[in-house]
């Protein structure tokens, strides 16, 4: 024993760009982690404050350019990078050369989707008519319990390449890797509020995250069929959209559908203008 | 104080050179080939003039027929390898490029600007950044191919050869090679002869960002070395950006043989000013169209079509306009036009002008003090412009508009389209309708509307008829460095 005393960490939630206990006061102890005190337990209220910060980042956000944002999720990718050996304790360095690859090709798919997604309509009539995608607005997701980085990884992407801003109920069994992440992605020239990430119970936030009446889409890939229901049940009130990401595909191929992701998170514009007279 | 003597005040700006200190330069350049800079085979080298001084900035080798040969060797040989590479890892080598001219981008926009003689100003805030946003747009699509041309599988061609004009050095060079590199092609790049000093920084960078040997080579030289590699076998494809002429040389070259061609040529694009325009804002549009990078731009507004009943009014307020332009040192940053290229250019340009006064055109050029060494040209309009007139029918690529009339709205189409050329127009006018509808009628590449000279990697950019064909930007500039397999 040298003497020295460890310092010890009280993890954060991050919330409108701030890092924040929560405002419930509750905490969970950590598990092994040697220099790990306590893990913060999110509460209903922890998830309303969320949604209202990426509420109010999601204008600005949406408004950037596509190029900007490609910038900010490939700055991201070199914070995750790195790091890497800061996150060994919580994930191996495979699964974090995969989520690094994964904000990557993401990175690449900002000002990619319209023209895939959208194009000019030939309209029988002199107009001008196309359609574009837009962001839906506010994205919550639910991550699966494991690959805990990679996994939330994979899902924070495609929403934010879309231009959405994203609340996100961590892995419940392995936290720390989204709080790590949230330390990182504190650095990555992400605007404030637009990921919001909380750690919790995962059966206490998920519903209230789910029936927020002020999120536009839910992106479900906890893989748990009872909660997938309830999700699926509450969205209906606001016809949010709902998808299930099936844990079960595992993050093996974590961008083989990244389109079908992007879409889930848009909306189509078709926008008609006259031709002529 | 009245709104006219307001605006004929003239500021005194004191000189605002941007400041040179961090430019690394060395005194002499090789050949970029097989990963590394080496000697020329003929052990040629030649200066690169600055236009502003015509000081020497550097010696720059210049290939010959042996080095071409080397260079399609390393290129041919490096291709299994760098199509072998998973799609997401060439995308990182592309997104790294993009990262070192972002790293790199003011010590570059000051060696275009001495190299070329355009100003500080545009080489900062539009060529490097463009550059860099291109092979950051290509970077995101090399793990997105069969998305972007709608292919279920796709092959690169092989080993492309590009050749770059002197206008937009490095920007060309990243328009060539960002999109030939994401397909899983490599590349020989050939820059113009006058300024291949960019070029050569970003074959540096190609090496600093551990871009494996022979998937990009740097040829310095002059038509010659062009020339020598469009005819060698071992060739896959030619991307060329040029005159005319040379892509119509290219053209018979390569008739009769396996090998792809793309061609952005010259242009006499029409700007179209209809009467119920925003005049002021028009005449702000016409002085980037044509006076942007001295008018060495090959979409340049050079035609300018002003309705009849706004014709004086516009030609009053540009020629005001064009007195406040400042025309000098292309280092200071208050500069607004630059140096011309070449002595060469400038030649052409003053021919063109001369042309223009014996065929009876009306000539107007900006009183201006000039300096004493370098290669210069004072912007110049010219009116009552007959169609037939040289000044209107060929590419001058200086700062020289030419003003003709129209009355409707048809006249306006014919005369736009009346022209071998097809490569952009512009159109001036609040009616979206009507905007919309002259677009349509127009044989142009590209056709800004209220604005002029915008360009963005995601957008594509080429010609109709003898302004060439193949497009560069955008899911459409992947096609041309592709083939789609069944």
């Amino acid at each position: 024993m040298s003497g020295r005393l460890a310092v010890r960490k009280t993890y954060k939630l991050w919330i409108g760009g701030a890092f924040v206990r929560s405002e419930s006061g509750r905490y969970d102890r950590a598990g092994a982690a040697p220099h790990v005190l306590n893990i913060p337990r999110a509460s209903r209220k922890d998830v309303r404050d969320a949604v209202v910060a990426a509420r109010s980042a999601a204008g600005p956000w949406a408004a950037r350019t596509a190029y900007n944002r490609g910038q900010i999720l490939y700055r991201a990718a070199e914070a995750l990078e790195s790091h890497a050996e800061q996150l060994a304790a919580v994930a191996d360095r495979e699964q974090v050369d995969a989520a690094v690859d994964v904000l990557v090709h993401y990175a690449g798919w900002t000002d990619k989707f319209q023209p895939v997604l959208g194009g000019i309509n030939p309209v029988a009539a002199p107009f001008l008519s196309f359609s574009v995608p837009e962001p839906t607005g506010v994205v919550g997701v639910i991550a699966p319990d494991r690959p805990a980085l990679l996994g939330l990884v994979a899902e924070l992407a495609p929403p934010l390449a879309a231009g959405n801003t994203v609340v996100a109920i961590l892995s419940e069994s392995d936290p720390l890797a989204g709080l790590d992440l949230s330390e990182v992605l504190g650095v990555a020239d992400i605007p404030a509020g637009v990921v919001n990430l909380l750690s919790g119970r995962r059966h206490e936030l998920a519903p209230a995250l789910g029936g927020h009446r002020d999120l536009n889409a839910i992106v479900d890939a906890a893989g748990e069929p009872e909660l997938s229901a309830e999700l699926d049940r509450l969205g209906s009130e606001t016809i949010k959209r709902v998808s299930h990401n099936a844990a079960a595909t595992g993050y093996s191929d974590a961008t083989a559908d990244a389109l079908e992701r992007i879409a889930a998170v848009t909306e189509l514009k078709t926008a008609w203008h006259p031709v002529g007279a | 104080m009245s709104v006219e003597s307001r605006t004929s005040i003239v500021w005194e700006y004191a000189p605002a050179p941007e400041s040179s200190d961090h430019v690394r330069l060395q005194d002499r350049y090789g050949l970029f080939i097989d990963g590394d800079f080496r000697e020329p085979s003929a052990r040629r080298y030649v200066p690169s003039i600055n236009p502003a001084t015509e000081e020497t900035i550097a010696e720059v080798a210049w290939a010959g027929e042996a080095d071409v040969q080397a260079a399609i060797e390393s290129a041919r040989a490096a291709h299994p390898r760098w199509v072998a590479l998973p799609d997401r890892e060439r995308a990182k080598y592309l997104f790294r490029i993009a990262r070192l001219i972002q790293e790199r981008s003011r010590e570059l926009a000051v060696v275009e600007t001495i190299d070329g003689g355009k100003p500080l100003r545009e080489s900062r805030d539009v060529d490097i950044p463009l550059a860099a946003a291109h092979f950051f747009h290509y970077a995101g699509w090399a793990d997105k191919l069969h998305y972007g041309v709608n292919a279920r599988r796709v092959e690169p061609l092989g080993v492309v050869g590009q050749i770059v004009p002197w206008n937009f050095p490095l920007l060309m060079a990243a328009w060539k090679l960002a999109p030939a590199l994401a397909c899983g092609n490599t590349a020989i790049l050939k820059p113009a002869e006058t300024t291949p000093l960019t070029a050569l920084l970003l074959a540096e960078i190609c090496r600093e960002a551990e871009l494996p040997p022979g998937v990009v080579s740097v040829l310095p030289g002059d038509g010659a070395v062009g020339s020598t590699l469009v005819r060698a076998p071992g060739i896959n494809k030619i991307a060329f950006t040029g005159s005319t002429a040379v892509g119509r040389e290219i053209q018979a070259a390569l008739a009769g043989r396996d090998v792809e061609l793309t061609l952005e040529l010259g242009g006499k694009s029409a700007n179209i000013v209809f009467e119920d325009a925003a005049l002021d804002q028009a005449v702000e549009g016409i002085v980037n169209g044509i006076f942007f990078n001295q008018g060495h731009v090959c979409c340049a507004g050079s035609r300018l079509l002003i309705q009849e009943s706004v014709l004086d009014e516009v030609i009053s307020k540009l020629w005001r306009r064009m007195g406040l332009l400042r025309i000098g040192d292309p280092l200071d940053k208050n500069t607004d036009v630059g140096a011309i290229n070449s002595a060469a250019q400038l030649e052409r340009i003053e021919t063109l002008v001369a042309a223009g006064e014996e065929e009876g055109a009306r000539r107007q050029t900006v009183a201006c003090e000039l300096p004493e060494r370098g290669y210069w040209f004072a912007p110049t309009l010219f009116t009552h412009v007959s169609p037939a007139h040289r000044i209107a029918v060929e590419e001058i690529f200086g700062p020289v508009v030419s003003v003709l009339s129209f009355r409707t709205q048809a006249e306006a189409i014919e005369k736009a389209n009346n022209s071998r050329y097809g490569l952009a127009a512009g159109i001036w006018t609040d009616k979206g309708a009507k905007a919309f509808e002259v677009a349509n009628a127009l044989r142009a590449g590209v056709v800004w509307q209220n604005t002029y000279n915008h360009f963005d990697p995601t957008a594509a950019f080429g010609g109709y008829k003898e302004s060439g064909f193949g497009r560069e930007g955008g899911p459409a500039g992947l096609r041309p460095y592709l083939r789609v397999l069944r």
